[in-house]
């Protein structure tokens, strides 16, 4: 930790400095507007270029990240992203692109959708898809909004309620409603399936769709799943995959031949998009027969004349529109495609071992933690400290800072809801066994000390920039900017 | 399929590794794994093409990229929301480190504060650019956050119509739609000037983009005036290099301004990633969507930084609330907060100018030519709109012939308009070799008629 790193870019700012050069005007100065409409102040910074490397450098060295950490963050995917497929994403004949450029002078772009395009079907078994949305939440947004003109069109205008199993990540209510829809809860059953005495309660004329992650939060593949579809479907609903957890389900199982409607896929987890510090990412919404004349613009569709293939955008029929200014997170869409070019048919292996790794964390560490349920898990295992909390009051949150004691970086806490005290563990498929033993090695030992010095675990972590924050004193005073000092 | 010599460079288990934990975890077959995947839908067939290896794969990405005509080999004429300029080299080394590039949301604040403190440097830099209170951390993009800050004024005033001045940009528009066409009870209204006068007591506000989506300037007292004497909020979407020239937004009493950020620093990349700016005054923090850093102490009464206010997020209000948004584009907005930084008040006001000026001495130049007019009246900034002789999208056909990629085809909106973009990276070459070109190509054609 350096001394002045915490210094803010305006309290390091002196008069005359700057970070780079001035650009030359080659153009005769044209006469400026009146001066009425000219901005009078600007506050700005004026620090030199060093300053900034230095200032940034230090700043990124706070962080854990996977190029540094093993960084086990449940329902995440925080796999190795592949520095070719920055690379290529980075390609001037890429980045340059102007995103309003005629199409006769973007085919390369254009083909390179298609493409992934068809690989994302043909990975999911479905019928047609959209690279637009921005995100998760941007495509679960998508999704409802097209189940919702899809249930318009067929006499559905009284199906309002979406069904969301309480294991559910908080952006799919959150869209459901944005989406128009109402949320209604959907218990889990002791297994962690589905409760399907519930599911048919409520499984009436008012019902729109069901939203459901597969596998769940959990990390279990609910395995009543072709029934919970039948009864949406027969009760008139949509059935919403949330593809959060696709890394699960790579060559081993496609959403769509066993019945989903509709799906996105966060190409950020599952297909090495890396997360930047929270975005950006990409949200491919991809759908099934019946929703695909609402997918939202623009797809791209390719047109065959005399041997010689051109691409184009397209706005498909009943559209529900356009998500954003242009066609959706192209830079992110490169690096999904870069990875899917280079495992191709091989993809499966992913999931095989990152399914391997989670069941092997659960059982050599099952017996120190609690394991609430007790069954094979998918790519991601949740255990608990509910009798570590009971019998030596140390909580999920402690374990996770002492974790980071040991450059780990703490595994998804309190999520799901449904489990008290939860540690969501996903350590993926581009972790080696090595990596695996020293994380349980580390957890078993956390676990002893939690008996033996618990002190050591209430205190953590020890050697970050910071010791724990006071966060309610950030909600209660909100600061949310550089001010000048009086 | 299984490919023997085919081995994940991502993937460091090896057959016997596997091997060895399978029987860790007490199972036979890697099947059993699996069992809770219906029997008849396990393990189908990926289609997909074999493994490619690194240079293979390389070598179809330049024979893709080989088909696309590139601004910088051509001369490049286009904005409406997505604009080029000079990223200085220091963007893209930092923005490549490791630690930024492959971190989470900074949900663990103890491991984090390198993503948290340059998240609220960004705050503090948008807030300072468009003159406003405060700032979140980031949004999708300019368009999204231009819906958004429409939801939030009707969430603040608790009305139902959104109005937009009829000089916003039609993808804005239509982005909007999408996200209201399922709210029961928001209506758009789309208006012109003087149709403002007609707003009423369920107006919740007017939304203006600033200069507009032809690149002129609104007059924003004006609109500013009509919007908070009907209790309605005044919300702009403004382009960030003018707001180092002009007045910004916050000096008109703006409730909300949004912003695409791209330009700054950020390269056209087709379409995308780009960062949204959303800015607002500090009483309606509560209703704004998206991530927010807050300033802290820590337990030894440190300084530090942490997401707050998350009460408003999806992850702890669900189905309740501001918005369904889960990401900032950290890193998008990293890039643009090390490019302001970098520019900073001198080069921030530097660009502003010589942008006004090329797009200036380009309108002068066009306007003088046989059959072009410019059609609009005003202040314009970086962009104009030119009345041709011709369908520009003829012109636009031929101009590819000189290596130049023409100007937008607005014939949509005005007749034979074509909206012009000039930045720094035009040179003066450029610049006259564009003139040239459509005075040949016009004559030409006007010619052959």
């Amino acid at each position: 930790m350096h001394v002045n790193s915490r210094r803010l870019l305006m309290d390091r700012s002196v008069p005359d400095r700057i970070g780079t050069t001035l650009l030359t005007c080659d153009v005769p100065i044209q006469p400026l507007p009146n001066n009425e409409i000219m901005r009078k102040d600007f506050d700005f910074p004026e620090v030199s270029e060093g300053e900034i490397v230095r200032y940034f450098s230090q700043l990124s060295q706070m962080n854990f990240s996977i190029d540094t950490n093993f960084y086990p963050l449940g329902s995440c995917t925080m796999k190795y992203n592949p520095k070719l497929n920055d690379e290529i994403s980075s390609n001037p004949g890429f980045a340059n692109l102007h995103p309003l450029q005629p199409e006769s002078t973007v085919q390369g772009a254009l083909k390179l959708l298609f493409e992934l395009q068809e690989y994302l079907m043909e990975i999911t078994g479905m019928a047609g898809i959209s690279l637009a949305p921005m995100a998760g939440a941007d495509g679960e947004l998508a999704g409802m909004l097209m189940a919702r003109s899809f249930l318009l069109d067929n006499g559905g205008e009284k199906r309002k309620t979406v069904l969301i199993p309480d294991s559910a990540h908080g952006t799919n209510p959150a869209s459901a409603v944005m989406a128009g829809f109402k949320v209604v809860t959907l218990p889990s059953d002791s297994n962690g399936n589905t409760d399907l005495m519930a599911l048919k309660e409520l499984a009436n004329d008012e019902l729109a769709g069901l939203m459901i992650t597969l596998p769940s939060t959990l990390g279990l593949f609910d395995s009543n799943i072709l029934e919970v579809i039948q009864i949406v479907r027969d009760a008139g609903g949509v059935v919403y995959g949330d593809g959060a957890n696709l890394n699960a389900l790579l060559g081993k199982v496609k959403l769509g031949e066993i019945g989903f409607d509709v799906m996105h896929s966060n190409l950020h987890k599952t297909f090495t998009q890396p997360h930047g510090g929270g975005g950006p990412g990409a949200g491919p919404v991809i759908v099934g027969p019946r929703l695909k004349p609402y997918l939202p613009a623009p797809i791209v569709i390719s047109t065959t004349e005399e041997n010689s293939t051109t691409y184009s955008f397209h706005s498909p029929q009943n559209s529900i529109g356009k998500l954003g200014a242009f066609h959706g997170n192209f830079g992110a869409l490169v690096r999904a495609y870069a990875y899917i070019a280079t495992l191709g048919d091989s993809l499966g292996q992913v999931t095989t071992d990152a399914v391997i790794n989670a069941n092997y964390i659960k059982s050599k560490l099952s017996d120190a933690f609690d394991l609430p349920y007790d069954r094979n898990c998918m790519h991601e295992v949740v255990l608990s400290a509910k009798t570590l909390k009971k019998d030596y009051g140390i909580s999920a949150l402690d374990i996770c800072k002492r974790l980071i004691d040991y450059g780990i970086h703490p595994p998804t806490m309190y999520f799901p809801l449904i489990v008290e005290e939860a540690l969501m563990i996903e350590p993926t498929e581009t972790e080696s066994k090595e990596t695996l033993d020293d994380f349980i090695e580390v957890m078993l030992k956390i676990a002893l000390e939690a008996k033996e010095s618990p002190d050591l675990l209430h205190d953590a972590p020890h050697d970050t920039p910071n010791s724990r924050l006071d966060e309610a004193r950030a909600a209660r005073q909100p600061f949310l900017r550089w001010k000048r000092s009086d | 399929m299984h490919h023997p010599d085919f081995v994940s460079p991502y993937i460091p288990n090896t057959e016997s590794d596997r091997q060895s934990m399978l029987s860790e975890i007490g199972v036979s077959d890697l099947n059993e794994l699996f069992s809770d995947i219906p029997e008849q839908y396990r393990n189908p067939t990926l289609n997909l093409p074999r493994p490619k290896s690194e240079f293979e794969l390389m070598s179809y990405i330049n024979q893709l990229v080989s088909m696309n005509k590139v601004p910088g080999d051509y001369s490049c004429f286009l904005g409406a929301g997505s604009y080029r300029h000079y990223i200085p080299a220091v963007v893209r080394s930092l923005t490549s480190r490791g630690e930024y590039v492959t971190s989470y949301t900074p949900y663990q604040p103890e491991v984090s504060q390198g993503t948290l403190q340059t998240e609220f440097e960004f705050q503090t830099l948008c807030a300072q650019l468009t003159g406003m209170e405060v700032a979140n951390a980031g949004m999708y993009d300019g368009s999204t956050s231009f819906a958004e800050g429409a939801l939030m004024a009707a969430r603040i005033t608790k009305r139902n119509n959104i109005v937009i001045l009829d000089s916003v940009s039609p993808s804005y528009i239509e982005v909007l739609e999408t996200y209201t066409n399922a709210l029961e009870g928001i209506n758009i209204e789309i208006l012109s000037l003087d149709e403002l006068a007609n707003i009423d007591e369920d107006t919740a506000c007017i939304l203006v983009q600033q200069p507009n989506f032809f690149g002129y300037l609104e007059d924003m007292q004006k609109i500013s005036e009509i919007a908070h004497s009907n209790g309605s909020l005044f919300v702009v979407y403004a382009d960030p290099f003018s707001m180092t020239i002009f007045e910004p937004p916050g000096s008109f009493g703006a409730d909300v301004v949004v912003a695409e950020a791209q330009s700054m620093g950020v390269a056209p990349i087709f379409g995308g990633p780009y960062v949204g700016i959303f800015a607002c005054k500090q009483e309606h923090i509560r209703q704004m969507p998206g991530r927010i850093v807050g300033k802290t102490i820590d337990q030894d009464g440190r300084d530090a930084y942490v997401l707050t206010l998350q009460t408003r997020e999806q992850h702890i209000r669900r189905e309740r609330a501001t918005s369904n948004i889960c990401t900032s584009v950290a890193l998008i907005a990293l890039m643009t907060t090390i490019f302001m930084a970098s520019n900073g008040k001198k080069g921030m006001k530097h660009i502003g100018e010589v942008i006004y000026h090329k797009a200036h001495y380009l309108s002068s130049l066009i306007s003088d030519l046989p059959g072009f007019t410019l059609p609009l009246e005003g202040t314009f900034f970086q962009e104009f709109v030119i009345q041709c002789p011709i369908d520009p999208k003829v012109i636009n056909e031929k101009l590819l012939d000189y290596k130049i990629i023409g100007g937008l085809d607005i014939s949509k909106s005005i007749h034979n308009g074509m909206l012009v973009c000039a930045s720094e990276l035009n040179s003066i070459d450029e610049i006259h070799g564009f003139v040239a070109a459509l005075k040949e190509i016009t004559l030409n054609l006007i010619g052959e008629k």
